[in-house]
């Protein structure tokens, strides 16, 4: 087991610093961080297109298709598969190292009722 | 019958359902966490539907097919900023709030700080947030009133505004978390199957061809082409660089605000565990999404069936494209009969819509008050559930006719941008908070607090001096002119403000506390110590 007991300070603590907690949460924020400045970026820019560019947002495609139809139904497709990417992110990596490190939390905590507030 | 006496039967109808689901649910609420978080008892799935119930206004469902129906692009524009938002509220919120609070936003907010300042700022940005966006609520309650069944005087308009009102506390006051709960689960299923339908047989006229629905829109709405792109309602040429960075401003607010709404916040607390929030934002964001894409052929279909001339005649905001298309479309295709049964159905949607997102307002007030005002501030921890749950209670009471009173008395004030000042608020003030709360080491008190009173100061700073509250022929006070902040969504200025509040009154004090940080940190993301299912 990766967490030190003899090491001072709060159980939360000494989980904390553990190496299988550091990878949990590089996990999260590594897929979360990127991803909402990402679609952020996406969206802004669809904003800012809507504002300055709207002789190519007006270019038609097909029939009365134009970019800035397409440009907004892609935000509604990327949201929908944000979603799906970080539901698919959170099953894989994320909840099986949480539920380890939440059972071995809980564990201890009932064997040193004391420490675990 | 006419439709509006069938409307009224169809409405009383869903009052009857949601008056006995009330009754069933306050048996069933017997100490604070079914009170608050309905017993932490419903599934991901219910609660996604609960929170597309919550989240779908009568601003949504009219107010952007009536956008769309006179302006075009720009309301479906308007409209992707409100979806985008939930991915905030999925990667960075959702599931970190729902493992580390119990009842309410301050639980998070002030977990590792010292609790009566934050708490007083989290409930008094709670409060400020939910009445705003309730008046602009109860005031469209009464405006629809008169558009569905012609009641034009002051008198029909102020009965409604009071019977929404009593509605909504009865809903609160007896069903808790609970009642309010299964009135917004049957309000989307409502909402989602009366635009279904409609979408349906919109399309069915044009055969299921979308460009071909644009073309009659575009024709019909006397504006052409233009109609199809953005720039007739934000950001219009007329309007300069002023008007586009508006449209910025506003995009901003609606795409940062979601996850920093009170009533939005609270629904996480309702599910056992962090997967099912986690599974009932991703229910969320799919309705959420389908609704506004049948919006869209909801607010084309109303220029092109009913064309926008005859819309704007009817109501100058657009309000009733909705409705009317629901009669024509149904005088099309059922004949007339269908086109009564129809606009019937549609209006009772409308008024069920507002009662659903009325009653999660109320609540998350209420439960603010009575949870971070009351027990924690005034009874300094010491107030027991009972306590608690009683004052909850009368707050939900006393919120309510303070709505009923003010809502009256702002009918006939133009209050319609309250929705996106509330937005803006959340964004500026609240959201800032918790992302620091729930990310960054160094956050503490005086950070928490500046972030708040920051970003909720800011943003009803620069509001208050912009073209919406006096100065324009739409203003709120139409005989003055006092205003001087040029846009009229702050959130491109308030925003930056309270995120830099939030980092200057960290760094200014010393307070630091790693051993809640760590609890937090780790309690947030693995779900230790979280509160699961009340087990009855």
């Amino acid at each position: 087991m990766s967490v030190d007991k003899s090491a001072s300070g709060t159980v939360y603590e000494r989980f904390q610093s553990s190496t299988e907690f550091q990878e949990l949460r590089r996990r999260f924020r590594r897929f979360a961080f990127p991803m909402t400045a990402a679609f952020l970026s996406w969206y802004l820019l669809y904003v800012v297109l809507s504002g300055w560019a709207r002789g190519f947002m007006g270019t038609e495609l097909v029939g009365s298709i134009n970019v800035a139809l397409v440009f907004g139904l892609l935000q509604f497709v990327s949201t929908f598969v944000i979603a799906w990417l970080y539901a698919r992110h959170a099953d894989r990596s994320l909840d099986p190292l949480a539920d380890k490190i939440r059972g071995d939390i809980e564990a201890e905590a009932a064997g040193k009722p004391e420490d675990a507030r | 019958m006419s439709n509006e006496t069938l409307s009224i039967i169809l409405f009383l109808t869903f009052v009857a359902g949601t008056l006995a689901i009330t009754v069933w649910a306050s048996r069933n609420t017997k100490n604070a966490t079914d009170f608050y978080a309905g017993g932490r008892s419903f599934s991901g799935v219910q609660n996604g539907l609960a929170i597309g119930g919550d989240y779908m206004s009568a601003a949504s469902f009219l107010g952007i097919a009536g956008l769309i129906a006179l302006y075009g692009y720009d309301g479906f524009l308007y409209s992707i900023g409100f979806l985008v938002a939930w991915l905030v509220a999925l990667l960075l919120v959702a599931e970190l709030l729902r493992n580390s609070g119990r009842f309410t936003m301050a639980d998070v907010l002030s977990f590792r700080m010292s609790p009566r300042p934050v708490r007083t700022a989290a409930g008094v940005s709670t409060i400020v947030v939910s009445i705003f966006y309730l008046l602009a609520q109860m005031v469209g309650a009464g405006a629809l009133v008169s558009l569905l069944f012609g009641f034009t005087s002051d008198f029909a308009k102020g009965a409604t505004i009071a019977l929404v009102g009593i509605l909504m506390i009865v809903y609160v006051v007896f069903g808790g978390m609970k009642g309010t709960t299964w009135v917004q689960i049957v309000k989307a299923v409502l909402l989602m199957t009366g635009a279904t339908l409609i979408t349906i047989l919109v399309l069915s006229e044009f055969g299921f061809n979308l460009s071909s629905l644009l073309n009659d829109a575009a024709d019909q709405s006397g504006k052409g082409k233009d109609f199809l792109e953005p720039g007739l309602r934000y950001g219009t040429e007329a309007s300069g660089l002023e008007g586009k960075l508006d449209l910025i401003s506003l995009g901003l607010a609606l795409v940062l605000g979601t996850a920093g709404l009170p009533h939005i916040l609270i629904r996480f607390y309702t599910v056992p565990t962090a997967r099912d929030a986690r599974k009932s934002v991703l229910w969320g964001i799919g309705i959420i999404g389908s609704f506004y894409l049948l919006t869209l052929v909801l607010g084309f279909g109303a220029a092109a069936l009913v064309g926008s001339k005859d819309i704007a005649k009817e109501n100058p905001a657009g309000n009733t494209a909705a409705p009317q298309l629901a009669e024509k479309i149904g005088d099309i295709v059922f004949g007339d009969a269908g086109g009564t049964i129809l606009l019937a159905v549609i209006a009772a949607v409308a008024f069920a819509t507002i009662l659903a997102v009325v009653a999660g307002l109320t609540l998350a007030s209420s439960s603010s008050f009575s949870h971070d005002l009351y027990a924690h501030v005034f009874r300094k921890g010491k107030a027991t559930e009972r306590e608690e749950v009683r004052v909850a209670r009368i707050s939900a009471f006393v919120i309510g006719a303070v709505a009923i009173v003010l809502g009256i008395y702002a009918q006939r004030l133009n209050v319609a941008f309250l929705v996106a000042l509330a937005f803006a608020v959340a964004a500026s003030g609240n959201l800032p908070a918790i992302l620091y709360s729930l990310f960054w080491k160094r956050f503490n008190t005086a950070g928490a607090v500046s972030a708040i009173y920051g970003g909720l100061g800011s943003a009803i700073f620069f509001v208050t001096f912009s073209p919406v509250v006096s100065g324009s022929p739409k203003a709120l006070f139409t005989d003055v002119d006092f205003h001087w902040f040029p846009l009229e969504n702050p959130g491109i200025v308030s925003i930056p403000i309270g995120f830099v509040c939030g980092w200057l009154g960290t760094i200014l004090s010393k307070e630091f506390n790693a051993e809640k940080y760590a609890e937090i940190e780790v309690r947030s993301l693995t779900g230790a110590g979280a509160e699961g299912a009340a087990e009855h």
